[in-house]
């Protein structure tokens, strides 16, 4: 057979491909031939949830709920505190709603606020390796593996709902809960909607743990879920709705 | 050659001291680690069996931790049906550790001895606490 030079060039070229598609092959590969499957369903369903205000009063009982399971840290520092739900007042939480002549009820509220969940999260452009993402059930999720601590999501969730480690979390955490990893010095940590108990049927821990049964839970796919019979009655609100980001927390003033 | 006095005895020390890292380590390779199975949860099965078989947990469980992760974080599952139709709650410290309770004396002292560090327990909860 006769090659000339630039033949011969061609021909390893394409050979060096071929190797590589074996190769690239080998690492999509699962390394088991097992299979996986999910306690409940979450084919088709787009999580939500529909806050009563009205009948939220001063207890904190969401708040311990969570942050003691997740064992998210008790940091006194303002600017280094780390938190998945907490409690704001009504301009804190509605910047864009309030005025003057408010009732003085309202004015001394406070709403349990989370992370939205956004059906257009900034959050999720803005990450850089994809450690925040939406799934298609709706739920913001952290891959906590994949976080570089780079903070682009904390500057771009207009509801303050990231925090950050500046230091080890472990010295804060109380009562460690062994169940539950916690997280690291240098990654950005939020509510998870309580993912960990969604694939199993179960409901977040904010709603259980509410004695007055503010918080409502459901899929905002299905019309007959508690979430939309409640959108559906009730005058209900998004936080900073302008902003175009369409929370999945709803909220009844 | 010139020097050849000089030279040679040169050369010789500086072969051996650019090899001594390599025949420095004859003789000396360190004992097998001792794996202790010992807990009450292994105690208590009936076939002492890991979640997939020994040969391919000892040399795949590190890809299969990392699939776990995959499968539960990003894909939303959280049960792994093993290759004898047994199944699992995908979790590294509710499942792993729930057998092999004993961390220091099954993972760390493989890993110590095979110079592993996987960053795991920087947030996993590990073990006996
Ligand atoms: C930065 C902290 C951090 C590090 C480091 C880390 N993880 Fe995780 N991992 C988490 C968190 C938090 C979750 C739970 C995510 C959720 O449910 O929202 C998790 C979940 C998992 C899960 C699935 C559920 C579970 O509870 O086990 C696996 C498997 C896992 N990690 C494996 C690993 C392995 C293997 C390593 C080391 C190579 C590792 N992780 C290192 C924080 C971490
Ligand atoms: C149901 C209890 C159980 C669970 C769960 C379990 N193991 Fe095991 N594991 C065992 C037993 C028993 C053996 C010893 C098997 C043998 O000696 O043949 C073993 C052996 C191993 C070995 C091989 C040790 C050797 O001899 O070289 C590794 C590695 C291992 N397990 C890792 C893991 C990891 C990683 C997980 C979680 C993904 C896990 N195991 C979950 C019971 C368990
Ligand atoms: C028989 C020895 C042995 C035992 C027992 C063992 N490992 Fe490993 N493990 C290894 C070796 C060797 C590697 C490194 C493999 C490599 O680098 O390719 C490794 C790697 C890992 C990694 C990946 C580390 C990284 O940085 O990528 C994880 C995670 C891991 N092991 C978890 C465990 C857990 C959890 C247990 C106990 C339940 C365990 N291993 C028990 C030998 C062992």
């Amino acid at each position: 057979m006769k090659m000339d030079r630039r033949n011969f060039i061609r021909m390893c070229g394409l050979g060096l491909l071929g190797l590589g598609a074996t190769k690239a092959d080998k690492i999509f590969a699962d390394v088991t031939k097992s299979k996986y499957l999910r306690t409940a369903s979450l084919q088709g369903k787009r999580w939500a949830m529909v806050i009563d205000s009205r009948k939220c009063n001063d207890c904190d009982d969401c708040v311990a709920a969570c942050h003691k399971v997740h064992n998210v840290p008790d940091i006194n520092k303002k600017e280094q505190e780390v938190k998945w739900i907490w409690k704001e007042g009504f301009h804190g939480t509605f910047p864009d709603l309030g005025h003057q002549y408010m009732t003085e009820k309202l004015e001394k509220r406070l709403f349990p606020i989370l992370c939205n969940h956004c059906d257009n999260p900034a959050c999720v452009r803005v990450c850089p390796t994809k450690a925040t993402f939406k799934r298609e059930d709706g739920v913001i999720m952290m891959d906590y593996h994949r976080c570089i601590g780079c903070r682009y999501c904390m500057a771009g969730c207009p509801y303050g709902a990231r925090s950050f480690n500046f230091q080890d979390p472990r010295p804060y955490i109380k009562n460690m809960n062994n169940e539950y990893p916690t997280r690291t010095k240098g990654v950005v940590e939020k509510c998870n909607f309580c993912a960990e108990l969604l694939v199993k049927g179960e409901l977040p821990l904010c709603v259980q743990a509410c004695k007055k049964g503010a918080i409502t839970f459901g899929d905002l796919n299905d019309p007959a879920s508690p979430v939309r019979k409640i959108l559906e009655n009730e005058a209900t609100i998004q936080r900073k709705p302008s902003l175009g980001t369409y929370p999945s927390v709803y909220y009844i003033v | 050659m010139y020097d050849k006095k000089i030279i040679i005895p040169i050369l010789a020390v500086i072969v051996v001291v650019l090899t001594y890292p390599i025949w420095s380590l004859f003789g000396k390779g360190a004992a097998a680690p001792e794996l202790d199975l010992n807990t009450p949860e292994i105690q208590a099965l009936a076939e002492k069996e890991c979640i997939e078989d020994t040969e391919f947990m000892r040399s795949n469980h590190m890809e299969l931790l990392n699939e776990w992760r995959i499968k539960s974080v990003r894909e939303g599952t959280n049960v792994y049906v093993a290759s004898d139709g047994q199944e699992y709650e995908m979790s590294l410290q509710n499942t792993c550790l729930s057998c092999h309770s004993n961390k220091e004396n099954f993972c760390d002292s493989c890993h110590s001895y095979a110079e592993v560090n996987p960053d795991c327990w920087d947030c996993h909860v590990g073990g006996e606490l």
